[in-house]
């Protein structure tokens, strides 16, 4: 899947709670409907990214895997 | 699920170790980032979180401590020096996992709004001024604590 992102944040090799913070770092200097692509290597993040879309609001659009890498694609909603 | 309500998060940190310090910051930034408010009250031992330059000094024990990954014996562990040890080895640990230090964190709680109130109270016992504390830590008491939780708080003690 190829998904158009706005902006790049990668969070490789950062521990919880880094990729959440900096995600939302990320997500409020975008405009509303802009997508953020966030990569992690903290299998946590899984989890995390899908609360911390779920507690504020903004979307996950697509989650994926490579190797040991895990894609996050959030939109902006608000 | 987001907007309807003002979610808040109430932590005590009431202890000084390197391990104990994780938690209540980690916590706090975590619901600032997830568009909560939070507020963390030191009291007792949590104080040393945030005396200044203090956060990255912390020290943790081995002695009656067997939750550590490599346990140490109590025989040992009170040997001078093991203290030293104990933390050079839970830093590298934490290092090697790519865990922020405890004054990233603290500076990240800060940017982000989190209150951090020192009690009051356990200042004077253990002879802490406000001076020895970081910038734009408040005072306060057990009534500043609860009025803050009461309302719809996650209260939580470390």
């Amino acid at each position: 899947m190829s998904i158009a992102a706005d902006q790049t944040l990668d969070c490789s090799g950062l521990a919880c709670p880094m990729p959440i913070l900096k995600t939302k770092k990320a997500i409020d200097g975008l405009q509303v409907g802009q997508v953020l692509k966030m990569i992690a290597t903290d299998p946590g993040s899984i989890s995390d990214m899908d609360a911390w879309t779920k507690k504020t609001g903004h979307q996950l659009v697509a989650t994926e895997q490579e190797n040991n890498k895990f894609v996050f694609y959030v939109k902006k909603m608000k | 699920m987001s907007e309807q309500l003002t979610n808040r998060l109430a932590i005590i940190a009431a202890h000084g170790t390197l391990d104990a310090a994780y938690p209540p910051l980690i916590l706090a930034t975590a619901a600032i980032a997830m568009d909560m408010e939070a507020a963390i009250f030191f009291t007792f031992y949590g104080l040393n979180i945030i005396k200044k330059n203090q956060a990255d000094h912390l020290q943790v024990a081995p002695i009656a401590n067997p939750a550590m990954p490599m346990p140490v014996p109590n025989i040992i562990g009170v040997l001078p020096g093991m203290t030293a040890v104990a933390t050079g080895m839970m830093n590298d640990w934490m290092k090697k996992a790519n865990v922020a230090r405890l004054s990233e964190l603290l500076d990240m709680a800060i940017e982000g709004g989190v209150r951090l109130i020192a009690c009051q109270m356990t200042m004077d016992v253990m002879g802490i001024k406000k001076e020895e504390l970081i910038d734009g830590v408040e005072i306060g008491g057990a009534a500043t604590y609860l009025n803050y939780a009461c309302d719809h708080a996650i209260a939580l003690s470390f």
